[in-house]
């Protein structure tokens, strides 16, 4: 017999108890931990989406701010440049501005010490070539040399033009009659130059001899401002007069020629 | 020559006897059962598990798939009966690679007991689907006349059922058995082979048909819906 009904009753039970097993510490607890974790991988999913979704947005934000940044630092770069620009030339301007100015103050300042400097040398040479000529003719200067003078002295006196004899002639009548000299005069030669005045002008007034070593050589004869004379101090004066007056024309030539 | 295990008798007392077709399916038993165990025992629900769990995980999936392609809408609810028919079938079919070792399946006790649990099991979650008097009725259709037919059917199946997954199983165990004697060498290999597969797809046989008869049963109430 191929059927033992025992066996079958026997399997049954057997089968039966395997289902409730199996469904216990099988299915149950697997079909759990698959829906577990379906749930969990469902859960990262829809995290991992509103991640992505967070991120892109942050992302969006960040770009926009980005560019917005970029925007700002270009206009803000470009205004600086532009000011920079702008203050640069200002800048250059005030430098040439003062530059010019620097420049024209040294320029007069040099034209200056230059004009100091040439009217220093041409004085200094004046009054050493006239103190060089003094000197000579201090030394020179002797008897027969003052008595020329006095020569040259009373023939201009005695040779004064009758408009100018008779101005003179009008201050001695008045006036003290003064006659200068560098060096002492002899009482012969003063009586003579006495007597000459005397005759030329007209006059019975005292006449009066100073010494005056400035005269270097020479005499004169001084009415109230009025003056005769012949001096070698009155040469010199006037060719340093004359000097002086070439020296300035020539300053005026120079100053309007130099740059 | 011994056709089946129920013959080799270990312990008897009256009517109870503890034979090897017993005590096999109670080795199986315990093997699957403390297997389960041990592998759910620490289930892991992050996102990587551990490759027992996984492999059990693909076993079930693919039970729950099978069943739900069929036609039933909460396979949770027959997984259990169905699955275990599909395991303890494959496992008993799958070990006849161990030398020496008599598969339960090859026992028409064993296959009848089974095709006697989804006979009853049947009718069972129908009336639980259905009502008990849908299902009932379900045996008039398409008329009445067709009710011994009905019943005739639902008892010829059932012992196909049992047939099929013995005379399969015996028969390759025996066409082992022989050729073993015949042609010692290499041949055996390749029908134990075959046999692993025929074994195979026996468990997925028995397994479906259940499933497909269930499916029939419950089906009973949308189609008294619609009638």
């Amino acid at each position: 017999m191929l059927i033992d009904w025992f066996t079958v009753i026997a399997q049954v039970v057997n089968f039966l108890i395997l289902v409730w097993l199996m469904k216990r510490y099988l299915y149950q607890p697997i079909v759990k931990a698959l829906d577990a974790r379906e749930q969990r991988i469902a859960a990262e999913l829809a995290e991992a989406d509103a991640k992505k979704a967070e991120a892109l947005a942050e992302r969006e934000n960040f770009k926009r701010k980005n560019d917005e940044f970029d925007r700002q630092r270009d206009g803000l770069f470009s205004k600086a440049t532009n000011d920079a620009a702008a203050q640069h030339s200002r800048l250059l301007e005030e430098v040439r501005k003062d530059a010019d100015e620097l420049r024209g103050k040294l320029q007069d300042k040099l034209n200056n010490e230059y004009r100091n400097l040439h009217d220093e040398i041409a004085r200094r040479t004046q009054a050493e070539v006239f103190s060089i000529a003094r000197k000579t003719l201090s030394e020179l200067s002797g008897a027969s040399l003052e008595q020329r003078m006095i020569e040259v002295f009373l023939q201009r006196l005695r040779e004064l033009d009758n408009g100018e004899r008779s101005k003179l002639a009008a201050i001695a009548a008045q006036d003290i009659i003064s006659v200068r000299s560098a060096f002492e005069l002899p009482l012969p030669q003063q009586a003579s130059i006495e007597a000459t005045i005397k005759t030329a002008l007209g006059t019975r007034n005292q006449v009066r001899f100073e010494i005056v070593p400035n005269l270097i050589g020479g005499i004169e004869l001084i009415l109230h401002g009025q003056k005769v004379a012949w001096s070698i101090s009155d040469h010199l004066a006037s060719l340093e007069k004359e000097l002086a007056t070439l020296l300035k024309a020539q300053r005026h030539e120079g100053g309007s020629t130099t740059p | 020559m011994r056709l089946s295990s129920d013959q080799l008798i270990l312990w008897q007392h009256g009517f109870f006897k503890l034979n090897v077709t017993i005590v096999t399916t109670w080795v199986l038993m315990a093997v699957l059962v403390i297997g389960a165990k041990l592998i759910t025992r620490n289930l892991e629900h992050k996102v990587h598990i551990s490759r027992w769990q996984s492999l059990l995980e693909v076993i079930v999936v693919a039970i729950r798939k099978q069943i739900e392609e069929v036609g039933l809408r909460q396979p949770e609810r027959y997984m259990g009966f169905i699955g275990t028919l599909f395991l303890f079938i494959a496992l008993s079919n799958f070990c006849t690679i161990i030398p020496g070792y008599e598969p339960p399946t090859g026992s028409l006790s064993t296959t009848a007991a089974l095709a006697l649990s989804v006979f009853i099991a049947v009718p069972l979650y129908g009336i639980a689907e259905s009502g008990f008097g849908v299902y009932l009725r379900s045996y008039l259709k398409p008329t009445a006349i067709m009710l011994p037919f009905n019943l005739i059917s639902e008892l010829s199946r059932t012992l196909a059922m049992a047939i099929r997954l013995f005379g399969n199983i015996m028969s390759g165990t025996m066409i082992l058995a022989i050729l073993l004697t015949v042609a010692p060498f290499l041949f055996p290999i390749v029908m134990s082979l075959l046999g692993l597969l025929t074994g195979m797809v026996q468990a997925y046989i028995f397994s479906i048909l259940a499933t497909v008869y269930i499916a029939a049963a419950t089906r009973a109430r949308e189609e008294a819906g619609t009638s």
